[in-house]
């Protein structure tokens, strides 16, 4: 299956990621219309540290911990991805507590959010990797 | 007589049930499963009984699993059924109805029930209720609604008590009545926060309008009132029974199976009754943080229990053995979130509405305690179930925040760049 990997080796923390993760899922044309003067809450996130930096989105595990943690059966996993049905998620944050890398976070409206790939977006790939300047983040099968 | 035959029989619907139904399925696509329940629903989500009385859930979204589960997964239910008793020598299950069925192998996932202190005069108060079920919540919410300005008292502030609390709040409230709580423990959620955690939670639900009784109990109750044991006195119209829960263990226990508090099971979930398995509630779990074997009663750790069965009884041996405790939960906005046991050097640090504090000991993250700001906890979880050294990360960085830049840039490549090592 086609995942995200990043390598850290080649990412500037330049946050484009961050910015078109939070795009996508707009669906609107042009970035500056929707994201001018906005508070962005992306999935991926960028981790910098002096000259170290990386971006963080969810893995899609094999194991997935938050799936089988899930006290509502929001999240599930099909074909290896593993998405959230926000009608039945209750903000109760036991995905939080599950994922070991910190990438499941409250959306703005308090249910969580999380990576799904950019699958139902227009685009239907992953728009981090897609636009990543430098193949820090790439979307392929390993 | 004409015995019905099952190659799997999962007695109870829930999250450890559920478990076992997908565990299995991973293995054997074809084997004919039973699965049994007292409760005569599909299968839902127990935690969220409280969220559909606030209005967050309903009954179609609060379902653990979409409509349709039981078929696709082959599925015979039987639901609204319950099993009286379990014949481990010819492998039967016989049925209130007195009808009996056949299995090669049996999940026993009966979870908890509520344990009831025997308490003076309860008999003569006419509304009770636990909180435990979905028709509790439902049988709860009628009691409210057809009370003007319903004053609820509830016994126990422990998750089940004050998530009660919470579900209840709004409609308490807008109906002008109130609600109280009583605790023989002095400290709120005693058995997953500290006494620092534990005062900042309280003060927030009081801030509310709950009012809370702690290192009380009732005497006696008398109807409509209840008498503290400082001799103080109550008057309520409603009471809600939080006080704990126990493993349901009487079917294996009755069968001969070894039972302690709980279920006793080896780790791929086995009882010592040949052919039955136990997972969930019910089982007493070895808990990797402490060492030591005790009740957990967490829904993920059930439902992974009960997978790995699934898949142990259906000839693919799995052990699910870094069980800890851990929990999400939140009243009124405020989050936390903790994981492990507390014991060892502490770190801890609080600022404005959050606080945190790390258990450490031989070089090992024990356990943690969020609140308020807990983004990104599950990393702290992580340290503890994976036993990662903390001289192989940044200690100093992870206790200012969980981030990934405090682990070696060997385990990044190979948990975010897919390198194998
Ligand atoms: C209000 C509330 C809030 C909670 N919140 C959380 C939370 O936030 N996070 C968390 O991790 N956990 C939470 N829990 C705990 C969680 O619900 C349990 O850990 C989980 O449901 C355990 O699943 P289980 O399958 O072991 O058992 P259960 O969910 O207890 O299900 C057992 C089933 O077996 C059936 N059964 C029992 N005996 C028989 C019999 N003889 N014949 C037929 N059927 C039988 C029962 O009717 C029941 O349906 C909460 C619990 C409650 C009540």
């Amino acid at each position: 299956m086609k995942k995200v990997y990043v390598n850290e080796k080649w990412c500037l923390a330049c946050h484009l990621c961050e910015y078109y993760c939070a795009f996508a899922a707009t669906g609107s044309d042009l970035m500056y219309k929707v994201l001018k003067n906005a508070v962005i809450n992306p999935r991926i996130r960028v981790e910098e540290k002096g000259n170290i930096s990386f971006a963080v989105s969810c893995r899609h595990c094999e194991v997935p911990l938050c799936v089988k943690g899930c006290i509502s059966g929001a999240l599930s996993e099909k074909d290896g991805v593993i998405s959230i049905d926000k009608s039945k998620c209750v903000g109760c944050y036991t995905c939080v507590l599950s994922c070991p890398y910190g990438a499941i976070m409250p959306s703005d409206s308090g249910v969580m959010q999380k990576c799904e790939l950019c699958l139902s977006t227009k685009e239907g790939e992953p728009q981090c990797a897609a636009h990543c300047p430098n193949g820090a983040i790439v979307y392929e099968e390993r | 007589m004409n015995v019905k035959t099952y190659k799997y029989i999962i007695i109870g619907n829930s999250a450890a049930g559920i478990g076992t139904v997908e565990g299995i399925r991973r293995i054997d696509g074809v084997g004919s499963i039973a699965v049994i329940s007292s409760e005569p629903y599909h299968t839902y989500s127990r935690p969220l009984i409280s969220y559909l009385l606030e209005g967050k859930t309903d009954t179609e979204r609060m379902k653990y699993r979409p409509d349709g589960f039981y078929e696709a997964n082959g599925c015979d239910t039987y639901l609204g059924v319950s099993v009286s008793s379990i014949e481990a020598g010819p492998h039967t299950v016989t049925l209130e109805s007195g009808d009996v069925l056949k299995y090669s192998k049996l999940m026993v996932s009966t979870g908890s029930e509520p344990f009831v202190p025997p308490f003076k005069g309860l008999e003569s108060v006419p509304e009770k209720f636990s909180f435990m079920t979905l028709d509790d919540a439902l049988r709860l919410r009628n009691a409210i609604d057809r009370t003007a300005q319903p004053k609820v008292l509830i016994i126990g502030a422990g998750l089940i008590g004050l998530k009660c609390c919470e579900g209840i709040y709004n409609t308490v409230t807008d109906k002008k009545g109130s609600i109280t709580v009583v605790d023989l423990s002095p400290k709120v959620l005693s058995s997953i926060l500290n006494d620092d955690a534990a005062a900042i939670v309280k003060s927030s639900i009081e801030s509310k309008g709950v009012t809370f009784h702690l290192g009380q109990t009732v005497s006696e109750f008398d109807g409509k009132r209840a008498v503290l044991s400082d001799g103080s006195e109550l008057s309520f119209d409603i009471l809600v029974l939080a006080v704990g829960v126990k493993p349901r263990i009487s079917l294996v226990k009755d069968a001969g199976g070894e039972t302690e508090r709980g279920i006793i099971t080896d780790k791929y979930q086995k009882t010592s009754l040949e052919d039955v398995y136990a997972a969930g509630d019910c089982v007493q779990s070895f808990d990797i943080s402490c060492g030591k074997s005790r009740i957990l009663a967490i829904l993920p750790g059930a439902y992974r229990q009960g997978e790995a069965a699934g898949l142990t009884m259906a000839g693919c041996a799995y052990a699910y053995d870094c069980a800890i405790p851990m929990n999400a939960i939140g009243f009124f906005g405020l989050h936390m979130i903790t994981a492990g046991s507390y014991e060892g050097d502490v770190y801890t640090e609080s600022d404005g509405g959050s606080y945190k504090a790390l258990y450490y000991k031989d070089n090992l993250l024990k356990g943690y305690i969020m609140i308020g700001n807990v983004a990104r906890a599950g990393i702290y979880t992580s340290l503890i179930r994976e036993k990662i050294p903390l001289d192989s990360v940044d200690f100093g960085m992870l206790c200012k925040e969980p981030a990934l830049m405090a682990f070696s840039q060997k385990y990044r490549a190979e948990k975010l760049g897919g390198v194998v090592i």
